[in-house]
């Protein structure tokens, strides 16, 4: 299989929206046939992606602007989580387990770990006052390889 | 599917059954609802019910460990039972397994607490 396909969606920063997200997110992804485990990893990370956005990009303002990519080539889904946001100061800190710069939320400061747990490849690309994206690359192994 | 719970007390251990979606957005209130019911009821023990919960991140990472130093700084022990597979790893990933007891069913949970169901 090769087709290429994709999406981009925006939405407003706010809370409830995420779920929106892992939604539309999955079942873009569902042409992939992926399996369940497959599927509650991306909604994972979207779902990690997106509330960072909103909570430390956008200290839940709602009026910040959360854009998802979405590409599928052959069966490699590449996802992008972007806000204009404050920014990242320590990429390293921030990505560190358990870290969290905001401990009176009661954060397990896991997001960052569990995306890179659940996807191939995550790339952070980040800059104070302008804003992050999270890019993130999964095979989707597919239950059709199974049965052939 | 949005969040819910069902709470039911039985002496001084409170069962709480979280239902559908535990992410940031339903973090606020499961934590209020939760907090309220353990101080109302004067609660020592909590057996949390994760059967009907079809999806959480780390933000209910967040909620668990934070009910955990709650109960335990009162003197009290929590029991976390009926986890999913995808929910497992979670706590395997954050360590979390290593310190909430997780027991197969709500049965279990309440013997291993010493209440009788």
């Amino acid at each position: 299989m090769s087709e290429t396909n994709f999406f981009t969606l925006q939405f407003a920063s706010r809370s409830v929206n995420e779920s929106f997200a892992r939604v539309a997110v999955a079942s873009f992804v569902s042409q992939l046939d992926p399996t369940l485990e497959e599927l509650t990893d991306i909604k994972t990370v979207v779902s990690e992606a997106v509330t960072n956005a909103i909570i430390h990009g956008y200290n839940e303002d709602p009026n910040g602007v959360v854009t998802i990519r979405g590409r599928i080539e052959g069966d490699m889904l590449y996802l992008t989580v972007e806000d204009e946001g404050s920014g990242i100061e320590d990429l390293e800190l921030a990505r560190t387990p358990l870290y969290t710069s905001k401990p009176e939320l009661e954060r397990s400061g896991m997001g960052f770990t569990i995306m890179e747990n659940f996807m191939d490849r995550i790339d952070v690309v980040s800059e104070p006052g302008k804003g992050t994206k999270v890019e993130m690359v999964k095979r989707i192994e597919s239950k059709k390889m199974m049965y052939n | 599917m949005s969040f819910g719970m069902q709470l039911e007390q039985r002496g001084r251990a409170l069962i709480v059954r979280l239902q559908g979606e535990l992410d940031h957005h339903a973090a606020d209130s499961a934590r209020a609802q939760m907090e309220d019911a353990i101080l109302r009821g004067n609660v020592a023990h909590l057996i949390l019910s994760l059967k009907d919960l079809s999806f959480m991140d780390s933000s209910g990472i967040g909620v668990i460990l934070g009910r955990y130093k709650m109960i335990t700084a009162r003197g009290g022990r929590m029991v976390v039972c009926d986890v999913s597979p995808a929910v497992y790893r979670l706590f395997e990933m954050s360590g979390l397994f290593k310190i909430v007891s997780i027991e197969q069913s709500e049965r279990e949970a309440l013997s291993s607490l010493g209440v009788v169901s």
